[in-house]
């Protein structure tokens, strides 16, 4: 269906690829993002976990967005999000033990991911069933890709190797502070960098040079809140 | 006793919540920009993660585990968070008008912060009794508090380099995030040996 109507529906699938790239343009999801990919695998696996999770919430918010009463949206989306996260939760521990203990609070803590949350409220209350899961989808490749791309950076320099195969690990001795919080930190200050220089020389101006409102934050469903405070700032500024 | 000291040092020190496990990045890089706005935010997730801790306890025990609901406990605690600081909101408004005002528009932000809820899971997941919840959360906060003050002097320095143009704004101060962390890891081992 989707390649019937070419242009409207598939670029909300491809959005999320590299325009609106959650982690590395929209800035959501940093935790995650920077605490799981110690390995390529583990990348991989929060990836996908958090893109079902994203699908469905996207779907079941867009189908419920005319019941929902704007004044208790929020938490009935957490709700939403939050029996995903369950399901996904039992079925990792079911079929993926392994990965569990490798993700370990991260798992549930897909609840307060800003992604999901964030597309939940700037996409998928406003559009069709059809576009919000394309859109889903999207933004879930965009994170995985971003967090596989991290992990294998991390596992190649941290431990030598790539989905636990041995590349340098004899040749080279492994730098471990990359497995470590700062290497996370450093990586993805980096690769924001780089994203940052590619977008320059594209369009002129860089992605994500300031920071606006929350965190750079800029999807976050706490946006508003966040403007109080920056507001609050620059009242004192004065 | 000692067991109580060991958890409250490891997680103000040793386990920092921002700087080692990565939980409420997005307050720390966002709410760091001013010492002000540092101390309030972290006021009031002290505070929320002390209560969050002591109200998801008999949660766990006396009715998720009663009646074998214990994976339900993500949705659960999270709508429970969620309560919580909304009442919290309301309590302090009608009763400590001053404290509200500092730490109000703080409030609502922290339901959805990762560390909160990280901290109740983990409570969990490590087994604590209700004691040791509670001051697990206070610690927890506290290492929040540290690690955004600490962050907020370092980016009062920050403003004023010569930063390379790919670099400014949110990539820069994660560099420097990662060096605050990397000194932190001088605790390393530091709980355990302690009593020795």
């Amino acid at each position: 269906m989707a390649e019937q109507k070419k242009g409207g529906h598939l670029k909300n699938l491809t959005n999320g690829l590299l325009k609106e790239n959650p982690v590395l343009r929209l800035v959501l999801g940093t935790c995650p993002t920077m605490a799981v990919t110690t390995m390529a695998a583990n990348g991989l696996g929060m990836g996908i976990a958090a893109t079902v999770v994203l699908i469905g919430s996207n779907l079941v918010i867009s189908l419920l967005r005319n019941f929902i009463p704007k004044q208790v949206r929020i938490p009935a989306y957490i709700t939403v999000i939050a029996g995903f996260v369950t399901m996904v939760q039992l079925i990792v521990k079911a079929f993926a033990p392994d990965l569990d203990k490798a993700l370990g609070i991260f798992l549930p803590l897909i609840v307060v991911n800003c992604i999901i949350l964030g597309r939940a409220e700037m996409f998928a209350s406003k559009h069709g069933p059809l576009d919000s899961v394309l859109d889903g989808l999207g933004m879930g490749v965009g994170f995985t890709v971003v967090l596989v791309i991290m992990g294998s950076i991390r596992e190649i320099i941290g431990s030598g190797t790539w989905f636990g195969i041995a590349l340098t690990a004899d040749l080279i001795t492994p730098m471990g502070i990359m497995k470590l919080a700062p290497g996370g930190f450093f990586l993805f200050g980096c690769l924001m960098a780089l994203a940052n220089v590619i977008t320059t020389r594209k369009t002129g101006k860089p992605a994500v040079g300031k920071m606006d409102g929350c965190a750079g934050c800029a999807g976050c469903a706490n946006k508003e809140i966040c403007g109080e405070v920056e507001k609050k700032e620059e009242g004192e500024n004065r | 006793m000692k067991q109580i000291f060991v958890i409250l040092v490891s997680a103000i020190l040793v386990d920092n919540f921002v700087l080692s496990k990565f939980l409420g990045c997005c307050p720390f890089l966002g709410v760091s920009k001013k010492m002000d706005s540092a101390l309030g935010m972290s006021g009031a997730v002290i505070f929320v993660m002390a209560l969050a801790s002591a109200a998801t306890w008999p949660i766990q025990h006396y009715l998720l585990e009663e009646m074998n609901l214990e994976y339900m406990n993500t949705l659960v605690f999270i709508l429970v968070i969620a309560a919580l600081v909304q009442l919290v909101e309301i309590i302090l408004k009608r009763y400590i008008p001053s404290l509200h005002k500092a730490l109000g528009i703080y409030l609502p932000l922290i339901t959805t912060n990762c560390a909160v809820l990280g901290v109740t899971m983990l409570n969990v997941d490590n087994k604590y009794g209700f004691w040791e919840s509670v001051v697990n959360g206070i610690g927890a906060g506290v290492g929040f508090m540290l690690a955004l003050v600490l962050f907020a002097g370092v980016r009062r320095k920050l403003e004023s380099c010569d930063v390379p143009k790919a670099f400014r704004g949110l990539p820069i101060t994660l560099v420097a995030a990662s060096l605050v962390s990397l000194s932190f890891m001088g605790f390393a081992g530091l709980a355990e040996n302690m009593f020795k």
